[in-house]
């Protein structure tokens, strides 16, 4: 009995760093334009979204197929389609499709730059002097727009991306930490929260470490005193908001195989994303992160059994309800900076 | 007032050429109007911007359909119970998020309705039915009614001391109501009450300054647009006696939201024209297809007929969202004060142009006129 509830309680440990890795992610970008920008962007789901799809374009564009003679069934011309990199290069090239969502990520690193940059100098610069509502008003207006023009292109349903065959199936972790054969979980899952801490470490080392970051850092302190050194605060503006798409570009393309991405994927996101960004505190990149893996690691816990039977529906409630009373208790979110967002 | 109620009232004349002019898309434009008119009244006058008046709506549908299963099918009780249960729920809901302002504000709103519509889907289920919708059954005790008559064949429809509140007597009904809700927030525009509301959107501190507390100003007017809110999805569950949790989501806050901004914020009449810009949108642009769009664009050469279908398809039918983003976009961009500022921009750039030159040709006149649609 005990050992069960230590299976479980370990088991949805790694469920909450899992899905806080995917809040974590998402909620950094949303941070960074935040705490720069100032830009309160309801498109970063959509921005999310696209990442995925990005996976799943690039799926597509590898499985490129021909069709060719089927030589195995000799009594009838047959017919199947083979993608050209299987006749090109062989097993390399199988190889290849087998990896194309951690390949994708090649790709959409360039994409999400350009999609970043394209919002950036052609809408959102012009918000910066707005206030927040339009702000909300206008992104949301964007993420309509970019979630239609993904179901116009890739059509309603959720279209299964599936991660490479090694990793496909499941670690038998119990074992590692002798708790016996109970506790497997799929090995993507522990691959994305690995990647998810990777990329969040990195985007911290190229703040903390870069002159650039340095400007940008100085640059969520205080604003106007960057520019008046001298500056041009502009540019990094647009390089942050490229990064911030970026950022929840990878985080899309890896989630792919987990959930099969439909254009509705950013905006169940996006709540909760916000969410995590206020109760980590606004403008504090330190802050959505932690928000993000504890509002995770409650969700799960508050979706055990054990804890649904003592009060029932918390599981789905649990990121509202700790949002209404960090809110209340702490008005700047956990981690908040002074001076941001305060009106 | 008067103008205008006959305005409302001629609805399905005036209507009728734009192919509007049927009972369901009418009862939507007054409904959804009650629910502008009410958003409107907290976020037109004091600028705080709501995103969980999805909730109140979803609220009220509920306990208008408990009402007709446990009371009676007449709308009254059902309507004014509907009201009662969301302004119970908005002083709930607006006693905590208004202690923030601004996005914080924002956020809270947005997580209550989503706890409400988390709620009504799982653990709720008894009081919500969850996905399938709450619904009438023929079994249901009606304890009202039964004081009076037997229960008859088949189900009951909801009335109003025996007139039918579906078609177009539902238009009527609603429409009535929908004057009324609209002549109190005339006068609450034109109150005290409505003028302090309008200084704390200005400048909250001032007011403060002033010796105002401004917490019992904001709360008045949270209650009352939940109320209004309640009230609308009361005359939903009243003109179709169906609640289901998908009403509460927080993009159905987006969608008033969109109404009353696309309008006119601040405005008395532009959230009620932007509810029947977009609920028009919705019934008429979703229903177009590709045999429509041929048909519409049949005089040009078959190409270009081609490119023009495959183009518009994107915007009309399902793809009508995509559309209604744009415009969204583009309003927020460019009119911040809703379609009406544009008409009035028009209006005043028509005006200028006459006061300036009255002796130029009337060709340049008209292409003014243009512009200024």
């Amino acid at each position: 009995m005990l050992f069960n509830l230590m299976d479980a309680i370990l088991l949805q440990l790694l469920n909450g760093l899992d899905k806080g890795g995917a809040y974590a992610l998402i909620a950094l970008g949303l941070t960074l334009a935040f705490g720069t920008l100032g830009i309160v962007n309801f498109a970063h789901g959509a921005l999310f979204m696209l990442g995925a799809f990005c996976a799943v374009t690039f799926n597509k564009l590898l499985t490129v197929s021909k069709s060719v003679k089927d030589e195995s069934i000799t009594f009838f011309d047959a017919y199947k389609e083979v993608p050209y990199l299987e006749i090109w290069w062989g097993d390399t090239g199988t190889a290849i499709i087998d990896y194309a969502v951690p390949l994708s990520i090649l790709f959409a690193v360039p994409v999400m730059l350009l999609v970043g940059w394209a919002l950036e100098r052609g809408f959102i610069q012009y918000f910066y002097k707005r206030d927040h509502a339009s702000q909300i008003l206008f992104t949301f207006g964007m993420a309509i727009v970019i979630q239609e023009i993904i179901r116009h292109i890739f059509g309603a349903n959720p279209i299964p991306t599936p991660a490479p065959d090694v990793v496909s199936g499941s670690a038998n972790i119990g074992q590692y930490f002798g708790l016996g054969d109970n506790v497997v979980y799929p090995w993507w899952r522990l691959i994305y929260l690995g990647f998810s801490l990777c990329v969040i470490s990195a985007v911290f080392a190229f703040l903390k470490f870069t002159t650039f970051g340095m400007v940008v850092r100085a640059g969520i302190q205080n604003r106007e005193m960057v520019g008046m050194l001298g500056i041009n605060i502009e540019r990094r503006f647009t390089i942050v908001f490229s990064l911030s798409a970026v950022v929840a570009g990878v985080a899309g393309v890896m989630y792919a195989p987990i959930v099969p991405p439909d254009f509705h994927l950013g905006m169940d996101f996006l709540v909760l994303t916000f969410v995590v960004v206020v109760v980590g505190g606004m403008g504090s990149l330190p802050g959505a992160v932690a928000a993000g893996f504890l509002l995770g690691i409650l969700q799960s816990f508050a979706s055990m059994n054990e804890v649904k039977e003592i009060i029932p529906g918390i599981d789905q409630i649990i990121i509202y309800l700790v949002a209404v009373v960090v809110l209340l208790v702490r008005p700047r979110g956990l981690m908040g900076v002074k001076g941001v967002f305060e009106n | 007032m008067a103008i205008f109620s006959a305005v409302v009232l001629s609805m399905p004349i005036w209507m009728s050429p734009f192919g509007a002019a049927y009972p369901d898309i009418l009862q939507k434009f007054v409904i959804f109007g009650v629910f502008a008119i009410g958003y409107n009244i907290l976020f037109g006058l004091t600028g705080y911007l709501s995103f969980g008046h999805a909730a109140f709506l979803g609220v009220g549908s509920y306990t208008a359909v408990w009402s007709f299963k446990l009371l009676s099918m007449n709308i009254i009780p059902a309507i004014l119970l509907s009201v009662l249960m969301s302004g119970i729920f908005a002083v709930a809901m607006g006693y905590i998020a208004l202690r923030r302002s601004g996005i914080y504000f924002s956020i809270l709103t947005l997580a209550f309705a989503q706890m409400c519509y988390n709620l009504a889907y799982s653990v709720l289920t008894p009081i919500t039915n969850g996905e399938t919708g709450l619904q009438l059954a023929k079994s249901d005790p009606r304890i009202i009614d039964r004081l009076f008559s037997e229960a008859g064949e088949g189900l009951p429809s909801t009335t109003l001391f025996g007139i039918e509140t579906s078609g177009y007597s539902g238009f009527y009904i609603s429409a009535v109501i929908m004057i009324l809700a609209f002549y109190v927030s005339l006068k609450i525009f034109n109150s005290s009450f409505g003028l302090k509301l309008k200084a704390i959107k200005s400048n909250q501190n001032r007011m403060r300054y002033l010796g105002f507390n401004t917490k019992p100003y904001l709360l008045t007017a949270f209650v009352i647009s939940g109320m209004y809110a309640g009230l609308a999805g009361g005359l939903l569950a009243a003109t179709d006696p169906l609640a289901g949790a998908e009403r509460m989501q927080w993009t159905a806050s987006g969608e008033v939201i969109l109404m009353t901004i696309l309008g006119g914020v601040g405005t008395l009449f532009g959230p009620l024209l932007g509810v029947i810009i977009i609920k028009y949108f919705e019934n008429i642009f979703s229903a177009v297809n590709q045999v429509d769009l041929h048909s519409f664009y049949a005089l040009l050469p078959d190409w270009l007929e081609d490119i023009m279908v495959a183009v518009s398809s994107m915007f009309v039918g399902e793809g009508w969202h995509l559309t209604l983003g744009l415009l969204f976009m583009f309003v927020v961009a460019f009119l911040p004060k809703g379609v009406l500022q544009g008409v009035e921009i028009g209006y005043k750039k028509i005006s200028s142009y006459f006061s300036k030159s009255p002796t130029k040709s009337t060709k340049k006149a008209d292409t003014g006129a243009n512009h200024g649609e």
